[in-house]
């Protein structure tokens, strides 16, 4: 059931009790009990709303940073990541295989809010080696949902 | 100048959903609920193969029973799912949709006279496309008390010594009824005593929501006397590639594909490509579209119980068949009347045959959105109704 519910929320946070409930053929109360038992539990981690941010007169830049550091001995890789999520204009930190170790999704309003995060904050940490900044030009699909598409029904009126 | 018609032709009735969506385009801001495909596109992966295949350089006629590999990938798919076996080579032909496949299969096995036994209401291809082949529609009509499905009784009543066909339209188009093992032993049995042969139309057969589809040629002694009818388009959400296939005995589909290949040459080969991806790799996105039609059948299952509307809870394809016999209306004055007063379209049970009428077919292959926004309208509608009388 858990399954089910989550599914069914992934694609639209808008939480209305009774369509989950109608849709997937379970009670009301199950469909309750089950929502605030996963977010006591941290499975459900929040409801956000994916904003196509261009389209609103207020800018956003995002930026994905590279980072190579130096693990801390007997502490490895978490600690150094928590130095670096900590900051709130981090949005995302992942660990990665490859070439670099972090990955750092940021947000900011300007250039040089970024810019000057990566080269005061971040590249001034004992334990980075190396980063590497890509701004963001253009976001085509984020969240499995495409940014711009139009969503008409293309259907034809034919027979039988 | 002579008349240059066909009579045969000419007495054939059009269509009666097309009577009634030409009304419907002609007006602004209607909410159909009236199409009968899905609302998907097809999905990527499979598209993506169309396009290699182009680049490719495919762009020949394949053989006429259609790719090898495409016909064996069918074969599995039918021995994995519904646990039936076929012979690739010579019990499989792929045509151009399932309507094809209706088609040549009636010609292939109907002279003149012989009697088709049709269920309705249903799909309205069979009735023209027997008529076209030189047989006689004899129509049975399924009840709502039966939850529309064919009994054995139904079955009997309506034979003939020229009886020579059953046409087996489940998971059904308009009713969304289906037929269980039971169900369908009673009906093997009664083909097998009297020597008739079946065309299963299986076409919404990955559209089920109380548990896997039987097909009748499972049935030991059915497989012999039945072609089955199959295709892309419900299943992948792959309609406008135009695809289907026929599997039977070796007998007549050596004399389908006789006419497939006068008549057509070879299905379309950009889509036999991809349809080998979709067979292949296709299962689950064929899980997440069924999940969601099922999603969307319950909420239109509760929203008629909310409007105290009765309707029979239907386990397949993707249309709901509520009872509107308490307005005293027929099916298509109501559906007027509701395109009128609310601008939704729905198609009028009576499309579909005879016994449709009193009843109303409503497609599910629309958003939940569009879904909530019409059963508001058609409760609205309702409920004036109700109050006037």
């Amino acid at each position: 059931m858990r399954e089910e519910i989550l599914n069914f929320i992934e694609k639209n946070s808008r939480v209305d009790l009774k369509e989950v409930a109608v849709c997937l053929g379970i009670s009301e109360i199950d469909v309750a009990n089950e929502l605030a038992a996963m977010e006591s539990e941290g499975i459900i981690c929040g409801y956000h709303t994916l904003i196509d941010w261009d389209k609103v007169t207020q800018e956003r830049i995002h930026a994905l940073i590279e980072v190579r550091v130096t693990p801390q001995r007997g502490r490895g890789f978490d600690e150094v990541a928590e130095r670096i999520y900590k900051y709130p204009e981090v949005q995302a930190t992942y660990l990665i295989s490859g070439g670099f170790d972090l990955l750092v999704f940021m947000e900011g309003k300007t250039l040089r809010e970024i810019s000057s995060f990566v080269y005061e904050k971040l590249s001034t940490m004992e334990f980075v080696m190396s980063t590497t900044t890509h701004f963001v030009l253009k976001k085509y699909k984020d969240h499995g949902i495409i940014l711009n598409s139009k969503n008409e029904d293309e259907r034809m009126i034919m027979t039988p | 100048m002579r008349n240059p018609l066909s009579q045969t032709i000419v007495n054939i009735k059009p269509s009666g959903i097309r009577k009634f969506f030409d009304l419907a385009s002609e007006r602004e801001n209607i909410i159909s609920l009236g199409v009968g495909e899905p609302d998907f596109e097809t999905p990527w992966h499979i598209r993506d193969e169309g396009i290699y295949s182009l680049e490719k350089g495919k762009t020949f006629y394949t053989s006429n029973s259609g790719l090898i590999e495409l016909r064996e990938e069918i074969c599995n798919y039918y021995r994995r799912r519904f646990n039936v076996s076929y012979d690739t080579r010579h019990e499989t032909i792929i045509t151009v949709g399932g309507s094809e496949a209706i088609d040549i299969a009636l010609r292939a096995m109907l002279d003149p006279g012989d009697e088709v036994i049709i269920p309705q209401p249903c799909y309205v291809s069979y009735e023209p496309c027997t008529i076209l082949a030189g047989g006689k529609p004899v129509i049975i009509e399924l009840k709502n008390e039966n939850d529309f499905r064919l009994t054995a009784d139904e079955l009997r009543g309506a034979l003939s010594d020229k009886t020579k066909v059953l046409i087996l339209p489940f998971p059904n188009n308009p009713t969304g009824a289906i037929m269980d093992a039971d169900d369908l032993q009673a009906i093997a049995k009664i083909c097998i005593e009297k020597d008739i042969f079946v065309l299963s139309d299986e076409i919404y057969a990955e559209l089920t929501y109380s548990g896997d589809h039987v097909t009748i040629a499972s049935i030991p002694g059915m497989k012999e006397r039945t072609i089955v009818i199959n295709g892309f388009s419900k299943a992948y959400a792959m309609t406008g590639w135009r695809l289907g296939y026929a599997l039977g005995p070796e007998e007549i589909i050596a004399q389908m594909t006789k006419i497939h290949q006068f008549a057509i040459m070879c299905a379309p080969t950009t889509s036999q490509y991809a349809a080998v991806d979709a067979i292949k790799n296709g299962d689950e996105d064929v899980k997440k579209m069924r999940a969601s039609y099922d999603q969307r059948r319950r909420f239109l299952m509760n929203a008629f119980r909310e409007m105290n509307l009765p309707c029979f809870e239907p386990f397949g394809a993707f249309y709901v068949f509520p009872d509107i016999r308490e307005f005293k209306m027929t099916s298509e004055e109501f559906a007027f009347a509701l395109l009128d007063a609310q601008s939704v379209a729905v198609v009028p049970g009576t499309a579909f045959g005879d016994s449709g009428e009193g009843f109303l077919r409503i497609s599910y292959a629309y958003s939940l959105e569009k879904l909530k926004m019409s059963m508001e309208r058609i409760a609205v509608f309702i409920e004036e109704l109700r109050a006037r009388s």
